[in-house]
């Protein structure tokens, strides 16, 4: 069977699971759609965050940044696991014995003030927005190669797929259909990877293969030998980065509080039934999440070495276009490999300098290794279907954020007190469409600042959302004065920052001109760092959080007692 | 709320504290330790293929989390049963 059928089949089967899940799994309550009724086993609860958290970005494009970046890439990989363990020993514990629905519920009660969860209302939706984009995208660009359909076609099933079960079944379907999504795409990043190990070391588990000598018979190990082709074609060697370390230091801290104060992954800890769950649970997701984690750098050694030997053949001359691989034709024509032959001698090269023919999009590093590798049909297949269900289950768990935020926190908690259960499911449900809708939209006409805006999206959760639950929890005597000036200036700081490096002045956007040598990227960090600081300070200036508060958060603190999460 | 439930309580919040301050420095050892700021230095050991500090950014910090993480669950279920804050 060709590719094409066999990737329709595969994807046609997982969308019927999806669908079939979604239906099992209806939403009847608030309670239920929130947070799928506060009874999900803390290892399906890791497994759906697993889902939620890896997203096409991590499951497309991850080792291809890695792969381009080489020691560099660790931000990334420490990064967006470190986060786990300040939520699991920090937040999630916590925030499930305070037993509401949202993020904005709780900065918003524990601070007395609906400014604040007014703030938070805003910061979670912009995040969401932000992240639920760069999704849609990620469905057009495996619908366009894989299926050849039209992008916006790709989209738009996507939307509808995505707009059936979360509209439908809302947090309960959601998270049902995750833990089916989750064991779709590991399945589809570790098959490859472990075909592409035991071809280049002769080792099954990719995490060992990477440390391995190559099946060559050369007896020189995979990593020594990517150095040495690295610096042969003018780039560093790949296991030192080009990065300053404190610009490392500050990136790798900004995806790490980020991570944590990211509300959609928050949400999912309200879902278990008890404290010692939500602890659980941060173990198991981490570990689901581990096992991806570990692999892309594998692969992206694995898929470097690959690349650069198809192209540049093993004697470094360059190899004839004439005669290369179908992969090439086939990605050059997405777009995403581009050859100019400048030296006009027929043949590609790859290189740092100016003996440069190629232009290669990093995203393709996972897309098209089972191919580079010759893998087979249904391989490539799987590898489809994955993608579509990183995007997918996190697209769905972004938007049951927008929706609660908007149903929830703005017209329950804010403008329409008075609503029933049932009108505000009602709600919840038009927001998740209009939602979708634009999700769908931006998919489809994708703004050029997708890449630079997702910066925004950890800077302002790791400057807002991080410091002020931190607070809220260890610092009973923190004030509304205190939380909500931090935060603002938390935000302010870092989206000036970023605003002024990416949109404003972008030829500026080089480490000489950045404070202290943090680039937008890592200037979150800092920017919780002013939070903290000011927020501590306009305490020490005004009167203590009320007696009834102090409570509350002693309350918290202990776990006997918890219940489902209630809306009051 | 009784006295001797309140006192109890305050020690179950500090030996929390504790524990979890122990687990956040291996943290911030392994990754921004080990895989940042000591980098260069121990990429001078050879581990198996890997440049030491090299492995530790790439694969052993992400490791050193999971396992921090169900210590963590592990030992807080028992500080629970001590302190009888534990669910029911």
């Amino acid at each position: 069977m060709d590719i094409q059928t066999l990737t329709f089949i595969l994807i046609g089967l997982s969308f019927t699971l999806y669908i079939g899940i979604a239906i099992w799994a209806r939403a009847g309550s608030t309670q239920e759609f929130y947070v799928a009724g506060g009874g999900v086993h803390p290892v399906a609860n890791g497994m759906a965050t697993a889902a939620d958290w890896m997203s096409a970005a991590s499951f497309i494009s991850m080792a291809g940044l890695i792969s381009f970046m080489g020691y560099d890439g660790a931000v990334y990989l420490m990064g967006w696991t470190g986060g786990y363990v300040l939520l699991a020993l920090c937040l999630a514990p916590y925030l499930r014995k305070f037993g509401k629905f949202t993020v904005p519920d709780f900065v918003g009660d524990r601070y007395y003030s609906q400014t604040a969860r007014t703030v938070a209302v805003i910061c979670a939706i912009f995040v969401s927005f932000t992240y639920v984009a760069g999704q849609m995208r990620g469905v057009g660009v495996v619908f366009s190669r894989f299926l050849e359909v039209d992008i916006t076609m790709g989209v738009i099933i996507g939307m509808a797929i995505v707009f059936f079960y979360a509209v439908l079944g809302g947090m309960k379907g959601i998270t049902y259909t995750q833990v089916a999504q989750y064991c779709v795409l590991i399945c589809a990043y570790l098959v490859p990877a472990i075909f592409i190990s035991i071809m280049m070391t002769g080792h099954a588990i990719p995490q060992l293969g990477f440390g391995s000598t190559m099946s060559d018979g050369s007896g020189v190990f995979l990593l020594d030998k990517l150095d040495g082709l690295s610096q042969e074609l003018g780039f560093t060697a790949y296991t030192s980065g080009t990065k300053s370390t404190i610009d490392v230091f500050f990136i790798t801290a900004a995806l790490m509080v980020g991570t944590a104060g990211l509300p959609h992954v928050i949400v999912r800890f309200f879902t278990v039934p008890k404290v010692r769950d939500a602890r659980k649970s941060a173990g198991w997701a981490l570990l689901f999440i581990a096992l991806l984690y570990t692999t892309a750098p594998a692969v992206a050694t694995f898929a470097r070495v690959n690349m650069i030997n198809t192209i540049n053949g093993e004697d470094m001359q360059g190899t004839f276009h004439e005669s290369a691989p179908s992969w090439i034709k086939n990605w050059e024509r997405t777009g995403l490999i581009k050859w100019e032959d400048k030296n006009e001698d027929g043949k590609m090269f790859y290189a740092a300098d100016e003996r440069n023919e190629m232009k290669i999009d990093r995203d393709i590093m996972v897309l098209a290794n089972p191919e580079i590798a010759n893998l087979p049909n249904w391989v490539i297949a799987l590898v489809a279907a994955g993608g579509i269900a990183a995007a997918l289950s996190t697209s769905a768990g972004l938007l049951l954020v927008i929706s609660t935020s908007i149903s929830h926190d703005l017209l329950k908690r804010n403008l329409m007190p008075r609503i029933t259960d049932r009108q505000e499911l009602l709600f919840a449900r038009i927001a998740a469409a209009v939602g979708i809708t634009v999700a769908g939209y931006l998919g489809i006409h994708p703004p050029g600042f997708v890449a630079q805006v997702v910066a925004f999206a950890f800077g302002l959760a790791a400057s807002s959302f991080f410091p002020a639950i931190i607070m809220g929890i260890f610092y009973k005597r923190m004030n509304k004065e205190g939380a909500i000036s931090g935060m603002l200036s938390g935000i302010l700081f870092t989206a000036a920052y970023i605003v002024y490096f990416k949109f404003i002045n972008p030829a500026a956007n080089s480490p000489e001109n950045w404070l202290f040598g943090i680039s937008p990227e890592g200037i979150g960090t800092l920017g919780m760092l002013l939070n903290f600081g000011v927020a501590f300070l306009v305490n020490k200036l005004t009167n203590d959080a009320p007696v009834e508060v102090q409570e509350m958060v002693e309350g918290i603190r202990y776990p006997k007692g918890s219940g489902v999460a209630q809306a009051h | 709320m009784t006295d001797k439930d309140s006192s109890s309580n305050e020690a179950y919040w500090r030996e929390n504290i504790g524990l979890v301050l122990k687990l956040l420095l291996v943290w911030f050892l392994v990754s921004f330790g080990c895989g940042i700021l000591f980098v260069d230095q121990l990429n001078q050991i050879q581990f198996f293929g890997f440049k030491l500090g090299f492995w530790f950014a790439q694969q052993g910090a992400i490791y050193v989390f999971v396992a921090l993480i169900f210590f963590y669950v592990a030992k807080m279920n028992k500080i629970d049963q001590k302190h009888n804050v534990h669910e029911d």
